[in-house]
């Protein structure tokens, strides 16, 4: 069962979530601070980080951009519907997704679940290694890299290259892409894929604002290619 | 009205003037007519007279006689020329054809056997003025002891009759010079009369475009004061009132403003234990079975009201967040059929025998498609609720010309119109087969906690369900309404603008 730090100011809700995803059978360490959190990571080595976005000190984005410095943990923000700007302002930090306050458990579990779920290997036949233009792409290894270089991404960026990348010039809408790559519902944020495209565009485009790899199509979303 | 009282000051204006010139022309016109006949008939008396005076006659003249002083008198007319007749006994004799005149009156025949120094009349006939004049001639006797005079009468009459056609002329010309004279001097008088009334006027229309600002919602409208007449009196009282008006509405909109941020407040502040507890409850549900039977009742109870009160406060943020108008609108370009199909599949409202569709593919919209999904819920939800199934839902655009439109219960957006042309609208129509909506409640569906029976102290969603669709329709820049259908059951139309053209990169 995966390892969940949870980053949370409000005791009520740190120990509600904690309980509700314990029960689930996760293992669950609490921070109220983000320095706290921080001070946790090392040690507990989370598979995910669930940060609330409103904290005393170190805010959530804040935190959020410290962990990407060093690393592509999982990380789902906890925020309140409303807070539009921070909901940007966060997924440009870097985060995978996010979750609405208040929220059931068995919702967080299943985004816990949705940013933790491998994307599928590839059939047999297909090499396991894909060259895109100057992108190495490996299915199996979960890995890409640009001119042999290796990219890191964050598993919502590497997740969507991979969705993309299997279909080449065929054109996802972002509902589509919000339900196959978050498996959120049809009526999602849209904004999750476009904070995504254009994360995964400064990662591995020569030129993000002429993008090649991730094409936009006014009006219908995103494809790949052609290159 | 303003230009009522315009044309009333204009006219009194111009009255007054009319009056004006028309008395000072009018006493103009008698002064100047008498004296013009008064000098002619004057001058042509005393010239009779003292003519009459200098003839000499032998008593009693014969006809002959007569006839030659009628003949030297006619020569002699003064100023004008004259007829002359003359009248001794039977002998009628005149300087013209007729031996007598048709103008002398029998009044002038009378006045002249009392008057022995002649008298004379001013005569209208066949619109022809005339002077007829009378003159007896007398003996004058000398007599002794008194040193006067008396007169007899010789029985020898002479009338002269003159035409007063140029004088008539005159008077004419001066009638014609008066009107010719007033008239322009009217036109003139218009000039000062518009200027007046428009300075008049000005305060009247200052006060006019005051009120048409204080309609506009411009409460802070004031009206210069000058002077202190009748109107500068209304413009304070104006000035007055507004003021009122506008510390009023502050203070309505001061206390709405608080009001509005009180439910925020409280949402918020309840927000935070909610998701403490909401992410228990399912933990209570699970060990509910293992307590005993009350103790288990009252846990399902605090988790099944939990989620209630969360889909409560959760309506009410996203209210109080349309009223301080913080509701953002993401939209993407969608399917509108697929997107409503989405929707009805996500809550498993998927049975043919309660739901028909009448969903045509390929309508791209530009739509926020989580509030879209919203309104769509809220509406087939409301019809599964209240109405009977099956519950139809139909999608349509239409074309229109960009007239504002107003409807019953309805929500004011304003469209976009691309170019400025007819706009294309999306049309989603939710109906149910039910007993529809009673009158007095159709225009109150849209109403915060709006409950059609009192008794029902609680809805059964949030009650904010079809405010909450008529913000997010209104956010989109459309219209939603409900009506009763034709053959029963309620129908709520919503009305989107499609606007397909830009899109954000």
């Amino acid at each position: 069962m995966p390892r969940v730090l949870l980053i949370e100011d409000d005791p009520s809700v740190r120990e509600g979530v904690e309980l509700g995803l314990r029960r689930r059978g996760h293992d669950v360490r609490t921070a109220a601070t983000g320095e706290a959190g921080l001070a946790a990571l090392a040690e507990f080595r989370p598979d995910l980080l669930l940060l609330d976005l409103m904290l005393p000190g170190m805010n959530g984005v804040q935190v959020c951009r410290r962990v990407r410095e060093s690393s592509q943990l999982p990380i789902i923000m906890l925020t309140a519907r409303g807070d539009d700007f921070d909901v940007v302002i966060g997924l440009e930090a870097g985060a995978d997704d996010y979750i609405v306050k208040p929220a059931r458990t068995e919702v967080i579990e299943a985004r816990i679940r949705a940013v933790l779920r491998r994307i599928e290997e590839p059939g047999g036949g297909r090499p396991a290694v894909e060259f895109h233009g100057e992108l190495a792409v490996d299915r199996a290894g979960l890995t890409v890299a640009k001119y042999g270089e290796r990219v890191s991404l964050a598993p919502s960026e590497l997740k969507l290259l991979l969705h993309l990348c299997a279909a080449p010039e065929q054109v996802f809408s972002r509902q589509q892409l919000l339900e196959h790559v978050w498996e959120h519902s049809y009526h999602g944020d849209a904004r999750l894929v476009d904070a995504c495209v254009r994360r995964l565009r400064n990662k591995i485009e020569d030129v993000p604002g002429s993008p090649r790899y991730i094409q936009t199509l006014r009006g219908f979303g995103y494809r790949f290619g052609p290159l | 009205m303003i230009s009522g009282l315009r044309t009333r000051l204009v006219l009194a204006f111009l009255l007054v003037a009319a009056v004006g010139c028309g008395t000072t022309a009018a006493l103009t016109y008698r002064e100047a007519r008498n004296a013009i006949l008064e000098q002619a008939q004057d001058t042509a008396v005393s010239s009779f007279r003292d003519q009459i005076q200098e003839l000499h006659l032998n008593l009693p003249p014969n006809t002959e006689q007569m006839q030659g002083m009628v003949r030297g008198l006619a020569r002699q007319g003064k100023p004008r020329d004259w007829w002359v007749y003359v009248e001794y006994g039977s002998v009628r004799l005149s300087s013209g054809t007729n031996p007598t005149s048709t103008v002398i009156t029998p009044e002038l025949r009378r006045q002249a056997r009392g008057t022995p120094h002649g008298s004379f009349q001013r005569v209208v006939r066949n619109g022809e003025p005339y002077l007829t004049m009378v003159m007896p001639v007398v003996f004058k006797t000398a007599q002794t002891g008194t040193g006067g005079q008396t007169q007899r009468p010789t029985g020898l009459t002479f009338y002269a009759v003159m035409r007063l056609t140029d004088e008539q002329a005159n008077v004419d010309a001066m009638v014609v010079a008066a009107r010719d004279g007033a008239l322009p001097a009217l036109a003139i008088a218009l000039v000062p009369a518009l200027l007046a009334a428009r300075s008049v006027l000005r305060p009247v229309r200052d006060l006019r475009q005051a009120a048409r600002s204080l309609g506009r919602g411009r409460l802070d409208t004031r009206i210069p004061v000058k002077g202190g007449g009748e109107l500068s009196e209304l413009a304070r009282t104006f000035n007055e009132s507004t003021a009122a008006l506008e510390r009023s509405v502050d203070e309505l909109q001061r206390a709405e403003a608080r009001a509005r941020r009180f439910a925020s407040d409280v949402s918020h502040e309840l927000r935070t234990p909610l998701a403490g507890m909401l992410a228990v409850t399912e933990l209570l549900d699970e060990d509910a079975a293992g307590l005993d039977p009350d103790t288990a009742a009252a846990v399902r109870l605090i988790s099944s009201e939990t989620d209630k009160l969360a889909v409560l406060v959760e309506d009410l943020m996203e209210i109080s967040r349309f009223d301080a108008r913080a509701a953002e609108l993401n939209t993407d370009e969608i399917d509108a059929a697929e997107t409503i199909r989405r929707t009805l599949q996500s809550r498993h409202w998927t049975d043919p025998a309660r739901i028909v569709l009448d969903l045509p593919d390929g309508i791209r919209a530009r739509l926020d498609p989580r509030r879209f999904d919203v309104v769509i819920a809220n509406l087939v939800g409301n019809a599964l609720r209240h109405g009977r199934p099956p519950v139809t839902v139909a999608l349509r655009t239409e074309t229109r010309p960009p007239a504002p439109r107003t409807a019953e219960g309805a929500a004011d957006g304003t469209p976009d119109a691309p170019g400025g042309g007819s706009t294309r609208w999306l049309v989603t129509e939710v109906a149910d087969r039910g007993p529809g909506i009673p009158a007095d409640v159709l225009p109150h569906v849209f109403d915060r906690f709006y409950k059609a029976d009192q008794a029902r102290t609680r809805s059964e969603g949030s009650g904010l369900g079809l405010a909450i669709t008529l913000e997010n329709v209104r956010l989109h820049g459309g219209t939603v309404r409900a009506a009763n259908g034709p053959g029963g059951g309620a129908v709520f139309v919503v009305e989107i603008p499609l606007t397909t053209s830009e899109v954000t990169a």
